[in-house]
């Protein structure tokens, strides 16, 4: 990981510590939540699981206000738990029930959240980028003073779209970031093998973008970078291109053996870098939480979880009139 | 207490699979994320992972066991010291829910002729003044601009160039630059912009300076904005307008002669429009930037410099789904849209020539079609044709050929016969293009073919 080293000493409360150790906790839970629901059958076709990526989409919800947009792709369960969307309402989507996010017509790929402003969950790898710069665009239009989160991966940025979206987001200082989850895996393919340049945010610099890199696995640094890009869209001078180098636990989706790379490799990173260990490690080192504080969020975070699942399998599935509506508005 | 670990699904069509290899055996203490067993799919070989932690207190199903039905229990983990016998005996995998049949189709409508909404378009009596329908388009987006603050136009060359068709002339002079848009030659990026922009309140137009260049932008037309109301449960949609030229214009080959009107037609989610006169294009564009949902408006490169009749209202609009007849007849229908009207109208004055009564039809909007007119019509007369410049296959024209049937089958006197542009790509050759496209002498000869003359 060549990410730029955190703030050497982030001046950070304990209280604020102990929300990002329960918002990420929260994500993991819920993602191995669903990743067991899946194996039952409960969930069906594809599941795409945030594990491992949980410090990107907390950082960058500690750095956003209320009324700031965002949006993603397939990978969306992590993004809709931490701008607070209700987990019985995600799981239920993932399990098609009635009371799921979309009435169970969306599924894991396809959620949204109009009071939460999450703009989806969506399917076709890249196209979130030039729908988040119209969003953005639309926030410049109404001069509301927003910024919008537009989040995709390293496969994403070799989508075409992606550079057209840059230009016209430059051309036009729309007040978008653009958060590029880089967790080095395009499905199976390696960043190396894929991408002709090791640093993607450097591709900004074409169209007079400022990027930068930030190291994924710490929820500070990212929620630094973070408030650094935010000021600079809010302050009406454009995009901005957060690099934000991160890793993966699982496969791309829950039928990916990941013969990609060593059971090693992820157990090295799991070991050495997982950011809830981090964020654990300095609560209790810094005398901030006891074991038994952990504990009781730890208690409290498998509650809320447990509780999501048994509505997603209590929650009806949709009536069948449900098929014909929401077709036009 | 003790938990079982039950075969997981580990691809979206698995229902059984291999226990390949245990990774773990009897007594051993796992973590959440160990892998603990190996497991063939339907697919490849998959790494099955520990979620809870405990001890694996009893392995039920032996590695090398083929065809696992998933769900059922393989094994059963417990807490330190607590014993696997506590559990009792696995239970048979549970059956999912039986699948709840789909509702039946819709029986077939008793063949009586539907009613058929005959107003007319504008009050009698009302002026009338002759417009071209590039004036009528631009009239539509300035007054629709001038109601309502969020709509905005967006596209190539709308904005300093007034229009690469001089449709937007004059519009940033009055709209000016935040809602004229001039935008770098990139439909796919603008495409997607103006859709994520509907999503949050705005109400764009999109200008494609042809619909052949939309082909760039398909994806978020279609998977983006058709698609997000559904997927959204009704929460979000893109209320937008795409539009531009469509079809064959002339001698400009096969990339820039094609057209579109199928292929959208077939998208749920989407409307479609296609006008022929002015006084269409300019009421039923206003409706489509008043409407909820994304519209796809296809214009005609030659249609827009042709004058019609435009009433002279405060706000004139067509609603969709509604038929236009332009002529009545007894013999046969015509059924067309867009520039097919062109030919349509002028086979029905030779027809009436040689004694042959045609009743034409313009479609106007092809999602919704107006089915009940179409049908009412070929109930009088018994015989139908329909005309359009796309290609054959899964036309149009082949889609009412099914309709009627379904609907009217015993009022046919003769089968459906369906006038296209020919199954070639368009050639550049006078000569040859003129012979791809549909001429008035086929529409003729066509009716002819139906009313055995």
């Amino acid at each position: 990981m060549a990410a730029k080293k955190s703030a050497s000493q982030p001046n950070v409360s304990a209280e604020e510590l102990k929300t990002y150790y329960r918002e990420m906790l929260l994500i993991r839970r819920f993602e191995e939540k669903a990743g067991q629901l899946y194996g039952m059958g409960l969930i069906g076709g594809f599941c795409h699981l945030y594990i491992g990526q949980e410090a990107v989409v907390v950082g960058l919800e500690a750095a956003s206000e209320e009324g700031d947009k965002r949006i993603t792709s397939y990978r969306d369960h992590g993004h809709m738990l931490a701008c607070g969307m209700d987990p019985n309402g995600v799981m239920a989507e993932l399990t098609g029930r009635e009371g799921g996010y979309s009435k169970g017509k969306g599924g894991s790929m396809h959620m949204f959240s109009k009071e939460k402003h999450f703009y989806g969950g969506h399917g076709i790898v890249a196209a979130q980028v030039p729908l988040g710069a119209g969003l953005a665009f639309a926030d410049k239009y109404l001069e509301n003073g927003r910024v919008t989160f537009t989040y995709f991966g390293d496969g994403a940025a070799n989508q075409g779209q992606v550079y057209e979206t840059f230009n016209m987001a430059a051309l036009w200082k729309l007040p978008v970031i653009f958060v590029i989850e880089n967790n080095q895996y395009a499905m199976g393919t390696s960043q190396v093998r894929s991408t002709s340049s090791p640093d993607i945010y450097t591709r900004g610099a074409a169209f007079g973008i400022p990027g930068e890199a930030v190291d994924g696995m710490s929820v500070l640094a990212v929620k630094e970078a973070g408030e650094k890009a935010v000021a600079h869209c809010r302050s009406g001078k454009g995009p901005y291109i957060l690099e934000v180098k991160t890793y993966r636990y699982r496969g791309h989706s829950m039928s990916d053996p990941a013969k990609y790379r060593t059971r090693e490799e992820v157990q090295k990173m799991r070991e050495e870098r997982d950011p809830i260990e981090n964020i654990r490690s300095m609560l209790l080192t810094g005398g901030h939480a006891t074991e038994d504080d952990l504990k009781a969020i730890d208690k409290e975070i498998k509650e809320v979880v447990n509780a999501s699942a048994e509505f997603a399998k209590v929650s009806p599935e949709p009536a069948l009139e449900e098929l014909w509506t929401d077709i036009y508005a | 207490m003790a938990i079982e670990i039950l075969m997981p699904a580990l691809s979206p069509t698995m229902e059984e699979g291999k226990l390949a290899k245990w990774l773990v055996k009897e007594g051993d203490t796992v973590a959440s994320g160990d892998v603990i067993a190996e497991i063939e799919t339907d697919k490849a070989t998959m790494e099955f992972e520990a979620v809870d932690e405990g001890v694996v207190g009893k392995i039920l199903i032996a590695e090398g066991t083929e065809n696992v039905k998933v769900n059922t229990a393989i094994a059963i983990m417990v807490e330190d010291g607590e014993s696997a016998d506590a559990m009792p005996a696995a239970a048979a995998p549970t059956e999912s829910a039986p699948v709840t049949a789909a509702p039946a189709v819709v029986a077939a409508a008793a063949p009586v002729a539907p009613k058929v909404d005959t107003t007319p378009d504008w009050p009698e009596g009302t002026e009338i003044k002759q417009q071209t329908v590039r004036e009528a388009l631009r009239d539509a987006m300035a007054e629709e601009m001038r109601r309502d603050s969020t709509v905005y136009l967006m596209g190539e060359e709308v904005a300093e160039y007034q229009g690469a068709y001089k449709i937007s002339q004059g519009l940033l002079d009055e709209f000016g630059a935040k809602r004229i848009i001039d935008t770098p030659i990139t439909e796919h990026g603008f495409a997607g912009i103006a859709t994520g922009s509907a999503f949050a309140g705005l109400r764009p137009i999109v200008e494609f300076m042809t619909f052949n260049f939309a082909m760039q932008a398909i994806d978020h037309i279609i998977n983006s904005a058709a698609k997000t109301l559904y997927m959204s449960g009704g929460q979000m949609g893109a209320p937008m307008v795409f539009r531009g030229p469509n079809g064959a214009a002339a001698r400009v080959g096969a990339q820039h002669s094609q057209d579109y009107a199928a292929w959208y037609a077939q998208i749920p989610g989407l409307k479609v429009v296609m006008p022929y006169s002015a006084s269409d294009a300019k009421g039923l564009l206003k409706t489509a930037i008043r409407d909820n949902n994304p519209v796809i408006f296809l214009e005609n490169e030659i249609l827009y410099g042709r004058s019609f009749d435009v009433p002279v209202m405060d706000d004139f609009t067509v609603p969709f789904g509604k038929a236009r007849i332009w002529r009545e007849g007894s013999d046969v229908t015509i059924v067309s849209f867009g520039i097919g009207m062109t030919y349509a109208l002028e086979a029905a004055d030779k027809l009436a020539a040689d004694g042959i009564s045609a009743e034409v039809i313009d479609l106007r909007t092809l999602r919704p079609i107006d089915y009940d007119t179409v049908i009412a019509s070929v109930m009088k007369t018994n015989r139908c044709v329909t005309v359009e410049e796309g290609f054959p296959v899964a036309s149009i024209g082949n889609h009412l050929s099914a309709v009627i049937m379904e609907r009217a089958f015993d009022y046919l006197d003769a089968p459906v016969l369906n006038c296209t542009g020919k199954d070639v790509p368009m050639p550049y050759a006078a000569n040859l293009e003129k012979h791809a496209l549909i001429t008035t002498d086929e529409v003729v000869a066509t009716v002819k073919k139906v009313t055995y003359r």
